[in-house]
């Protein structure tokens, strides 16, 4: 049944037949009809921000938190240039976004009219895809068609920009039909051949290693289910990257923590030292690999991706299953069980052994005081505390995200929200906020440092009004620690620009915003500032002074390979360690 | 030359040889398809060779575009996949893995001069089997359809006896046999 409306209209009510309950916005020129309809309706919710990318992050924390796609909706000019942040970062890490951007009137278009920018031309490097919508007749198809390219296949970032005549134009509004789409297909079940071939070679594996990512949390629920069905009945170990963590149980025995430059040494050196890798939904990044030429050399590769651009793009593999992970998995752990597939045993049992003596390492051990508090100890506290709580976890950049997704244990999937990708500070906020408003009754905390927290600070703003009660925990080592870190180690610690000499008194800032705002620099005092913050009804923004020049180890530095990893006590030698030509990689 | 295996990104090519392809890319005719195409091959760093394109199937709004590209067989295959990603693309055919391909290019070249030169311009353009398209008393305009190499040749031979301006149509190419896209 088609109904007629007007282009704004459409807009609301389609966001509303696509499931959205919360859009976060921000009005302008380009978008006031869209907002007029806004006004005439209850049932869709819109979060006002206080910049833009706030919107955009805001709603990439509501889309990793819940599965569903975040929504936002801003101006045309700066309102659509202030989003471009966001969007590349939910490109890099696959979360899926609409964002509707006004235009200026179509015969305006091209015109260098106030606020016009060419916001296809701008957005799309930084998109899965994007529309400009010239006419009310395609409206419909393409707000619905863009939902389901963001949610479907790898997921990402879509933009549709509406010109603001054609949102006050009149036409026929249709419901989303499930119509396949012309050329965006994408495939997910496996191929079955490949899928028997990968399980014999698992079959055969004397040292094999899960190296698992996002796309498990990207799949659902379900595949984070399938593979810990599939990781108990095989016996092997399991690592992940950064976007992967709470898909498999922190706290199970085959846990080997997370891997890459910031990973732990039994993960890194499972993987050098495999002869069979399994790799489900993750993408060999650079974080991941170190030195590629060196990148677990003797390993025969099996990669299962949703994206074929992802499968031999940086590391050859000799198996490469192009489908959705839930539906790979669960055809591998039917097959497994069918041919009551067993591996090794005794093969497997001395990988074990060889994997324990590295955990034996203890690799994130660190020198604790009573003078100070170490940013490690302030994690590990934080877990303590809330852990045994319904908790969602997002981070900011730096130093202080490495610690706590080293620190910070997950056990579920969509708990933990960092930017990975694009590494952008200023993420943690406002996605909070995002994941705050799906889940009003949980515990939301931004663990924060100081100088990111910065970049989105007006976002606290935002929690006060939307009564969002996220925790900011701030490690504040009143540098720019990662910064300051690299600089240690490559450039003869010229600490150029990385100390931040004039920083706000966050205490009076939080109560500027009115919220509460705290301070803790006594580790006696550290549990039960972290307990008042957690019982404080509102925001809360806890200033933790933290140990100024605490380095994150263990690393794996540029140039080298996994087998290089360094490890906390052999850091003086680090700046040795690093050649002129891992000096020039980022 | 320092030592190239410290990288943590993939190694500086390693003397892998690269080789010129031929793909088809049939896509879904909307505005701004083109510009993904291309800025796709500059944003990721792979080079166009040549590229041409016109719709094909009017009532459809496909278009066919050919695009000429080099390089090792990982770097093709990348491109391929990052093709297919883009949501208006159909499908993408490697015309140069898939046997040979016919391939023609049309190229319109003006020459200007007098006397021997003239004459001589005249009669490359029959021993290539180029239309003249317009002549006056001083110059020519001629149009000659083939394969590349063969127009590269006649352009250099036609730079010698006076040549002025080219303009060529880039390559359009098809598969060998009954088989359509
Ligand atoms: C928007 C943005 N600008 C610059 C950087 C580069 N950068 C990475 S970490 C970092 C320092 C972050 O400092 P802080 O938030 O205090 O965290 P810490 O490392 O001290 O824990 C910077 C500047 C970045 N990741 N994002
Ligand atoms: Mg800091």
């Amino acid at each position: 049944m088609q109904e007629e409306m007007t282009g704004a209209e459409m807009v609301v009510r389609a966001l509303k037949d696509q499931g959205v309950e919360h859009v976060f916005g921000y009005p302008g020129g380009a978008v006031l009809p869209i907002y007029d309809a806004l006004f005439h309706q209850e049932e869709l919710r819109h979060i006002l921000v206080r910049h833009e990318q706030g919107a955009a992050h805001a709603a990439e924390g509501y889309a990793r938190s819940t599965g569903k796609v975040g929504c936002l909706l801003v101006t045309s000019g700066p309102g659509a240039t202030n989003v471009v942040t966001g969007l590349t970062d939910a490109l890099l890490d696959s979360v899926p976004l609409v964002c509707i951007t006004g235009q200026v009137p179509t015969h305006l278009i091209g015109s260098d009219a106030f606020q016009e920018c060419d916001t296809v031309g701008i957005t799309r490097h930084c998109t899965k895809h994007n529309y400009l919508v010239k006419s009310i007749v395609d409206l419909p198809r393409v707000l619905h068609e863009a939902f389901h390219v963001a949610r479907t296949g790898r997921p990402g970032p879509v933009v549709v920009d509406v010109p603001k005549d054609v949102q006050f134009a009149r036409g026929l509004y249709a419901r989303p039909r499930d119509n396949q789409h012309k050329t965006y297909r994408p495939r997910l079940k496996g191929d079955l051949g490949k899928i028997k071939a990968a399980l014999a070679l698992m079959a055969q594996a004397r040292r094999p290693v899960f190296y698992t990512g996002g796309g498990i949390i990207n799949s659902g629920r379900h595949a984070a289910t399938l593979l810990r069905e599939l990781v108990h009945l095989t016996g092997f170990p399991i690592t992940s990257t950064l976007m992967g963590l709470g898909a498999f149980p922190a706290s199970d025995k085959q846990w080997l923590g997370m891997l890459g430059m910031h990973g732990s040494y039994e993960a890194n050196l499972a993987m050098h030292d495999c002869d069979v890798m399994i790799c489900v939904g993750a993408r060999f990044d650079d974080r991941i690999t170190g030195r590629l030429d060196a990148f677990s050399p003797n390993s025969r590769k099996i990669h299962i991706d949703i994206d074929p651009s992802s499968i031999n793009k940086n590391v050859k593999v000799e198996i490469g299953i192009l489908g959705d992970c839930g539906y790979v998995l669960e055809d591998m752990v039917r097959l497994w069980r069918e041919t009551a597939a067993r591996a090794d045993r005794s093969a497997l049992a001395g990988w074990w052994r060889t994997i324990e003596g590295w955990r034996a390492k203890k690799c994130f051990s660190y020198r604790n005081s009573s003078e100070v508090i170490k940013p490690q100890y302030a994690v590990q506290r934080l877990y303590a505390a809330v852990k045994d709580r319904d908790h969602y976890i997002t981070t900011e950049v730096g130093q202080h995200q490495m610690w706590a997704a080293q620190f910070f244990h997950f056990q579920e999937p969509n708990r933990w929200m960092t930017s990975g990708g694009l590494g952008t500070m200023g993420y943690g906020l406002p996605a909070a906020i995002g994941v705050q408003l799906a889940h009003p009754k949980a515990l939301v905390i931004d663990i924060a440092g100081e100088a990111s927290v910065l970049m989105n600070m007006q976002e606290m703003s935002t929690a006060i009004q939307h009564r969002a009660p996220v925790k900011v925990f701030i490690l504040n080592n009143e540098y720019m620690g990662m910064v300051r870190q690299w600089q240690e180690l490559l450039h003869g610690g010229r600490y150029a620009e990385s100390y931040t000499a004039a920083l706000p008194d966050f205490v009076k800032l939080a109560q500027a915003y009115g919220a509460h705002g705290m301070r803790c620099s006594d580790p006696a005092k550290l549990d039960a500032a972290i307990a008042e913050m957690i019982s404080t009804p509102g925001p809360v923004i806890l200033d933790c002074v933290v140990s100024k020049e605490e380095n994150c180890f263990p690393m794996i530095p540029s140039g080298k390979a996994h087998n290089e990893m360094l490890l906390g006590e052999t850091a003086e030698d680090i700046g040795n360690v690093i050649d002129e030509k891992g000096k020039a990689l980022v | 030359m320092p030592d190239t295996s410290t990288s943590h990104y993939p190694a500086a090519p390693k003397v892998e040889p690269t080789a010129r392809h031929t793909l088809a890319v049939t896509v879904d005719n909307e505005p701004g398809v083109l510009a993904r195409i291309s800025g796709m091959f500059s944003g990721r760093g792979y080079n166009i060779e040549s590229l041409t394109v016109s719709e094909t199937e009017h009532a459809a709004h496909v278009s066919r575009i050919t695009i000429v590209t080099s390089g090792t067989t990982h770097v093709i295959e990348q491109i391929k996949s990052q093709l297919e990603r883009l949501v208006p693309v159909h499908g993408v055919r490697d015309l140069t893995t898939e046997g040979e391909a016919i391939e023609r290019e049309l190229a319109l070249v003006k020459v200007a001069g007098k006397g021997e030169h003239r004459v001589e311009a005249l009669r490359l353009a029959a021993a290539f089997g180029a239309r003249t398209l317009d002549a006056t008393l001083t110059s020519f305009v001629f149009e000659l359809t083939g394969a590349t190499d063969e127009i590269d040749r006649f352009i250099a031979m036609m730079t010698v006896v006076g040549l002025v301006e080219v303009s060529r149509t880039g390559i359009a190419a098809m598969s060998r046999g009954p088989e359509g896209m």
